[in-house]
């Protein structure tokens, strides 16, 4: 069958079977190995990626389903260049040993700040509960997702600063 | 690579396109939602349906949970985080949010629904409990319309329910009744995991009796659904620890749970006792007003 979804705003088409899983799609078929394949079972968390801005684990979604709705990667965190502030925390704070879990920890980082841009850690530890990290690094992950938390804090002030000055001149 | 078996797959535009679908394709037609019970269980060859029906597309017929003054009807397609989230549905019947904490993990709960969940009917899942214990029921449709079954007709045994072939479950509808209130507490290994055990409790109060209660099991037993003694038991009963203690044998005496890797068959009958005590305890508590908002 023919999917037509969009992966991180770009429009991509492929001819599968229908049983085909949304993380086999996007790794074998469109070529973004970013997203890992880790247990197959919805238990690791790996291969977290954004159906319409939700994480889902895209080992136990059918790539059928996502079709027609706007997928998001650990790919399209990057946006010309510049790195998103999850990506840059995991940097700076030792966020990843191996890399396996890596792609799904950002993915749903991203997608807990964007709802709470202020978590805190126990709000943290909850939400990436559902993902596995083998090396046992949680503390360096946790202070990763704290760091972009309140880089973008910090930003956003900035930001509220510079269009107040704006206003007044 | 674990991958399901071959098969076609349609996508419903309506619940009643699904339906036709359902009644066109036969027997070996499923309906897929969140899809996280069906999809491990066609990795593992455990079901190899011919065709799947995806209703994810009817969100605005079957996602929303309304309440009225005597009731909750609640969509089939409603995940588990909006049962999470959801205040007013927290407000009326906190056991949704206190089973929906421990139910899978945060991603897997965007995705599971309670129509998915109540359809599986794994012995070991949690919305089954919760739905027994408020007395609930399901609506079933098919091409001559709609049918209600309480939860006890609704839940046949381990992976079997009353939804026949050419049918979908499209609606849970829960009573609400005035001086009520319940509570779920659950074992769990580690964060995520199936249960080791729960129970679920939900009572309406009579001033200081309880006038009716009920008690859901989960993970105990094959089919735990509307345990009868317990109501008897409750029935015109003042509360007190003794009463809780005596029902929580109840409990145990109707659990037949086997013994595998996540406790002995000791253990679970003894968190059968013990996790019914604490739910019955605390739902008087907050049906009282006397709720401290402690754990157990």
């Amino acid at each position: 069958m023919q999917v037509t979804m969009t992966i991180n705003g770009e429009e991509v088409s492929r001819e599968v079977e229908p049983r085909t899983l949304l993380v086999h799609f996007l790794r074998d078929h469109v070529g973004l190995t970013g997203t890992h394949w880790g247990c197959d079972t919805s238990n690791c968390g790996t291969c977290v990626v954004w159906i319409d801005e939700e994480p889902v684990k895209s080992c136990t979604h059918l790539a059928a389903m996502a079709g027609g709705h706007a997928v998001r990667t650990v790919e399209g965190l990057e946006v010309d260049g510049e790195l998103d502030p999850v990506q840059e925390g995991f940097i700076q704070c030792h966020g990843l040993q191996c890399g396996f879990c890596t792609p799904g920890m950002m993915m749903t980082a991203r997608a807990l700040l964007d709802r709470n841009p202020d978590p805190d850690e126990a709000t943290i530890r909850e939400a990436i509960s559902g993902q596995i990290c083998r090396c046992t690094g949680y503390s360096t992950i946790i202070r990763s997702i704290q760091w972009a938390a309140s880089k973008e804090r910090e930003t956003a002030v900035e930001l509220a600063g510079a269009s107040n000055e704006g206003a007044s001149a | 690579m674990q991958v399901p078996a071959p098969f076609e797959y349609e996508r419903a535009t309506s619940v009643d396109h699904a339906i036709e679908l359902l009644n066109r394709l036969g027997s070996e037609a499923r309906i897929i939602a969140g899809g996280h019970s069906l999809l491990p269980m066609m990795k593992l060859r455990m079901a190899a349906p011919e065709y799947i029906i995806d209703i994810n597309d009817l969100s605005a017929e079957l996602q929303y949970i309304n309440i009225s003054d005597n009731e909750i009807r609640i969509g089939a397609l409603t995940r588990h985080q909006q049962l999470l989230e959801s205040d007013e549905l927290a407000a009326a019947l906190p056991i949704f949010r206190d089973a929906e904490k421990v139910i899978a993990d945060p991603v897997v709960r965007n995705k599971g629904t309670l129509g998915g969940s109540l359809c599986q009917a794994d012995p070991s899942e949690d919305l089954s409990a919760v739905c027994d214990a408020l007395d609930a029921s399901c609506v079933i449709k098919g091409l001559d319309g709609e049918r209600m079954v309480s939860m006890h007709d609704f839940h046949r045994g381990p992976y079997e329910t009353a939804v026949a072939d050419g049918e979908m479950l499209t609606e849970v509808r829960i009573p609400l009744r005035p001086n009520s209130s319940s509570a779920y507490h659950k074992v769990e290994r580690r964060a995520g995991d199936w249960a080791v055990a729960s129970a679920g409790a939900a009572v309406t109060m009579d001033g200081d009796v309880i006038a009716d209660g009920r008690v859901g099991l989960c993970a105990v037993g094959p089919n735990l659904t509307n345990i009868e003694p317990i109501s008897e038991a409750l029935r015109g009963q003042a509360p007190s620890e003794e009463l809780y203690a005596r029902v929580g044998q109840i409990a145990a005496d109707n659990s037949s749970p086997n013994t595998d890797t996540r406790g002995t068959a000791a253990y679970k009958t003894h968190l059968a006792k013990e996790l019914t005590i604490r739910s019955l305890r605390k739902a008087v508590a907050r049906a009282t007003g006397t709720d401290t908002g402690a754990v157990a």
